[in-house]
């Protein structure tokens, strides 16, 4: 292929040709073309696993391509390594941070830049930058006790130092709440007119339709097409995404019964010494109701959940009841018998043992004699009884695999995570604790997933989900609540409230206890 | 230059084969330094792996030598399994012989079909008992398995040894540091007439098939083998770690009880300050070569016990050190850790050369 200069006009600042990138599982990218103009501030749009991240790294020289062509500035370049590609001007701000908390913002800037220079005479620069860019960062402060959006800016910040020429943002709102994000947004447009390009990745089309002047989108690998992403609807961009027509889910009011999961001043400690403590948590879930908890990990998530399945035990067993009993000193398998079914946010190496097979991955929560579902019978497994329930949720959840027989780490994301949510939801719990239910998973199984869990409310079961995807609770919730920096608000009902409220309550602001506009909903 | 890339799935194949490509290269690094040592590598093979077990005499030895490595080898296999590694067994055998000892000698007058079963009793829970310290220690304040059981049997050495030199040193021996001879009722009896191999041996064999069982029929197996492969699943499931610790302890505390009846009720007959062999060290390897299964223990203690057979051979045919057993058993063990590695990874061949270049345009940028 020919490096492309257009006769008279500047070349694009960066152009892929035809990149493949092959793992020996799956093929990432497949000859995939991709062109970015000085200034603009350019979408890469499609699911988890659909090949953005391989060819962000990529481009920052992470990883490199096994065929196609790179053009810098109308150049082929081979980008060796991030250096290098800081070098040309490309500068990448990841979705995990790689901060030391313990060290200040200058210091951690200084560590992380290639030419060196001590935190001191960075210091000046930072505040410049910025504040000439409407993220304000104070150099001297230390990592620990800033929040997830100032830690980002961070990280921002010290590729802005750099004078990039292309700025690649991997995901970079979803640990931001809503009114974070216009900040960031605003700051975007800001460099994006000074000439830099950016290269935003993401699958909230919303963002991408606020933000971007061009798109291209990623399907399986595959350049599935590019976009103007202010013409077009997001239903249309969704298409371009997934593929097919939208599935959609459905969610009819119906009456509550009894309480069936209650926290009542619920106090933890966390054991890990960066995580957030709970603090006095109170929560009623009734039968037939679907209550979401909305918040960015990191805000006692973790905790919450280990309090719920019992791989935390509580002081006062009083704080928790199940099924109108207390519950909070029983272990998981306790719980279990009192009728609570768990699917955690870990698929692999917690929901399900990578290693073993599907079968054996059924018993992994179906032994619990109180399921019935007879599995194991004097302390023998029943591989005939094992074996058909595994089939039996593979038929029911349409789980794509290789058979019963198949182990669990040869699934995709999605295929797995149906499988866990179709192996807790068979087993007829009375009360089920969702954690991220579709994080990572495609659009599609994302609504078969969803539909499940309201399935299941409607047959009367209490459902908790917690999720990141604000979204996803008000499709799928009845009441909602945020839990933000290890307290958890009030459960409003999803008609008496709104994003943008709730986006207020996950950066902490809400009165804990009562007297707030909808405490009704909980009597 | 060839590369290492993570297999998509770990390769069954793999699995299987690498215990024997481990035999091969230690039989090629064998006859290399059996050329070094200025023997004919093929007579000296003969010699080491061939003649032990031409004679009905040298079968029974090896499945004597057997009979220890595959009773500790089984009960630790199934704690490695779970992801609990003891690395004591060598003195829980000791401290099951003490226990079977003591049993003997108290009822050296009696002539009775009871002793036999007694001592078995007592040798299995002289082994747990010894196993249970590190498995508080564990529970109780998260103490590393590892140091502690090791730590043991040296303790557990000295204590073998303070017996025979005190409280069991029989009075008519010359002051020599050993017990009085068991009874012949509390000797195990012979499986046949002229070989020392006896009776523990198919006590071995019936401990294979049972643990064959509990891993793959059991539940209470299912989840020792969970806790081992994904401890956070094992937590999410309800499978507590305090319980895993302990039965993968007991069990193997108890095996390896048994292995030292077998050996005090066997061919030694008596308390003495060591009861040779290091078995229980040398059953790690067995159980690793066993690939933790229960079959494989059996196999991989028979090549073993040929290792020790064939050593001694060595020494006696070919004037060879006797410190060759362990350089085999080395060599083995080393060989399967490197082979090991192609059950998770593979090579990647290099299809296009290497891009050299790195970013040309290096006067760009800041």
């Amino acid at each position: 292929m020919n490096a492309p200069a257009p006769p008279g006009g500047t070349p694009p600042r960066l152009q892929l040709t035809g990149i493949s990138k092959i793992y020996p599982s799956v093929v990432a990218n497949d000859k995939v073309n991709l062109t970015v103009q000085a200034g603009e501030i350019h979408a890469v749009l499609g699911e988890n696993g659909a090949g953005k991240s391989t060819l962000m790294k990529i481009i920052y020289g992470v990883t490199h391509p096994d065929a196609g062509e790179v053009f810098w500035e109308g150049r082929p370049v081979h980008i060796e390594s991030p250096r290098a590609a800081r070098k040309l001007g490309i500068g990448m701000v990841f979705q995990h941070f790689s901060l030391f908390e313990t060290l200040t913002v200058a210091e951690n800037i200084s560590l992380a830049m290639d030419e060196k220079a001590a935190p001191a005479a960075l210091a000046p620069r930072i505040k410049q930058v910025s504040e000439d860019y409407g993220l304000p960062v104070d150099p001297m402060r230390l990592v620990h006790s800033m929040s997830v959006g100032e830690r980002q800016r961070v990280e921002i910040v010290r590729c802005l130092l750099q004078q990039p020429k292309l700025l690649i943002m991997d995901e970079p709102t979803s640990v931001l709440t809503p009114q974070a994000v216009l900040k960031l947004f605003e700051s975007l447009r800001r460099l994006a007119a000074e000439g830099c390009s950016i290269l935003y990745i993401s699958h909230k089309l919303d963002e991408i339709q606020a933000l971007c002047d061009q798109a291209t989108v990623l399907r399986a690998g595959r350049l599935s097409g590019t976009a103007r992403p202010k013409q077009e609807t997001p239903r249309s961009l969704a298409e371009l995404m997934i593929g097919k027509e939208l599935p959609v889910c459905h969610l009819e009011p119906r009456p509550t019964a009894e309480v069936r999961l209650a926290l009542r001043k619920l106090n933890l400690n966390s054991d890990d010494p960066f995580g957030t403590a709970l603090k006095d948590l109170d929560l009623e879930v009734r039968s037939g109701e679907i209550v979401g908890i909305a918040g960015i990990s990191g805000n006692g998530q973790q905790e919450l959940l280990k309090a719920l399945s019992g791989e935390a035990r509580l002081a006062d067993p009083a704080a928790l009841q199940i099924m109108g009993q207390d519950a909070g000193g029983l272990d998981p398998a306790a719980r279990r018998e009192r009728g609570l079914c768990f699917v955690p946010e870990e698929r692999l190496g917690r929901g399900a043992v990578p290693d073993l097979s599907l079968a054996d991955n059924a018993l992994l929560t179906g032994y619990v004699p109180q399921y019935g579902t007879g599995m194991v019978r004097r302390g023998l497994v029943q591989r005939a009884a094992v074996t058909d329930f595994a089939r039996k949720v593979i038929e029911r959840f349409n789980v794509k695999c290789g058979g019963a027989g198949a182990a669990a780490g040869s699934l995709s994301g999605g295929n797995l995570q149906k499988f866990i949510v179709g192996r807790e939801t068979l087993l007829a719990p009375k009360l089920m604790v969702v954690a991220q239910p579709t994080w990572g998973v495609d659009i599609g199984a994302s609504m078969l997933i969803r539909q499940a869990i309201i399935d299941l409310r409607d047959a009367g079961v209490a459902v908790l989900v917690l999720s990141e995807e604000l979204e996803e609770l008000f499709m799928m919730s009845d009441r909602i609540a945020v839990l933000a920096d290890g307290r958890l608000s009030q459960a409003v009902p999803i008609a008496s409230t709104s994003v943008n409220q709730i986006g207020i309550w996950m950066s902490g602001t809400f009165a804990a206890s009562a007297d707030g506009g909808a405490h009704h909903a909980q009597a | 230059m060839l590369r290492l890339e993570a297999r998509p799935e770990p390769s069954r194949a793999m699995m299987v084969a690498s215990p024997l490509i481990a035999a091969a290269a230690m039989l090629v690094t064998g006859s290399i330094l059996f050329r070094f040592l200025g023997q004919e590598p093929l007579h000296a093979f003969y010699v080491y792996f061939v003649l032990p077990v031409t004679s009905a005499y040298g079968l029974g030895e090896l499945l004597l030598k057997a009979t220890p490595l595959v009773l500790c080898g089984v009960g630790l296999a199934l704690g490695f399994r779970a992801s609990v590694w003891n690395i004591g067994a060598d003195g829980q055998l000791t401290m099951g012989a003490v226990a079977a000892g003591c049993v003997a000698l108290y009822f050296q007058d009696v002539e009775s079909h009871w002793v036999l079963p007694l001592m078995l009793l007592a040798g299995a829970l002289g082994g747990m008992l010894w196993a249970a310290i590190p498995a508080l220690l564990r529970t109780r304040f998260n103490t590393s398995e590892i140091l502690v059981s090791l730590m043991l049997v040296y303790v557990a050495y000295l204590f073998l040894s303070y017996t025979v030199h005190g409280p069991l040193r029989d009075p008519d021996g010359y002051n020599f540091p050993q017990s009085k001879m068991f009874s012949d009722s509390a000797l195990l009896p012979l499986l046949f007439e002229g070989l020392r191999v006896n009776l523990a041996f198919v006590l071995a064999l019936v401990l294979v098939a049972g643990a064959w069982f509990f891993c793959s029929r059991s539940f209470a197996g299912y989840r020792m083998q969970v806790s081992g492969m994904a401890p956070a699943a094992a937590a999410y499931a309800g499978f507590g770690e305090t319980r895993n610790v302990w039965l993968a302890f007991m069990i193997s505390g108890a095996t390896a009880g048994l292995a030292g009846v077998g050996e005090v009720a066997g061919p030694i007959g008596q308390l003495q300050p060591a009861i040779p062999g290091g078995y229980g060290f040398a059953a790690i390897i067995v159980a690793y070569v066993g690939r933790l299964h229960p079959l494989g223990v059996l196999l991989a203690a028979l090549l073993m016990s040929l290792l020790y057979i064939g050593g001694e051979s060595a020494q006696m045919e070919l004037q060879l050190p006797s410190a060759i057993t362990g350089l085999f058993q080395g060599l083995l063990l080393f060989y399967l850790l490197a082979a090991d590695l192609f059950i998770h990874y593979r090579f990647k061949p290099r299809l296009r050369e290497a891009p050299v270049a790195a970013a040309k345009p290096a006067e760009e940028g800041v």
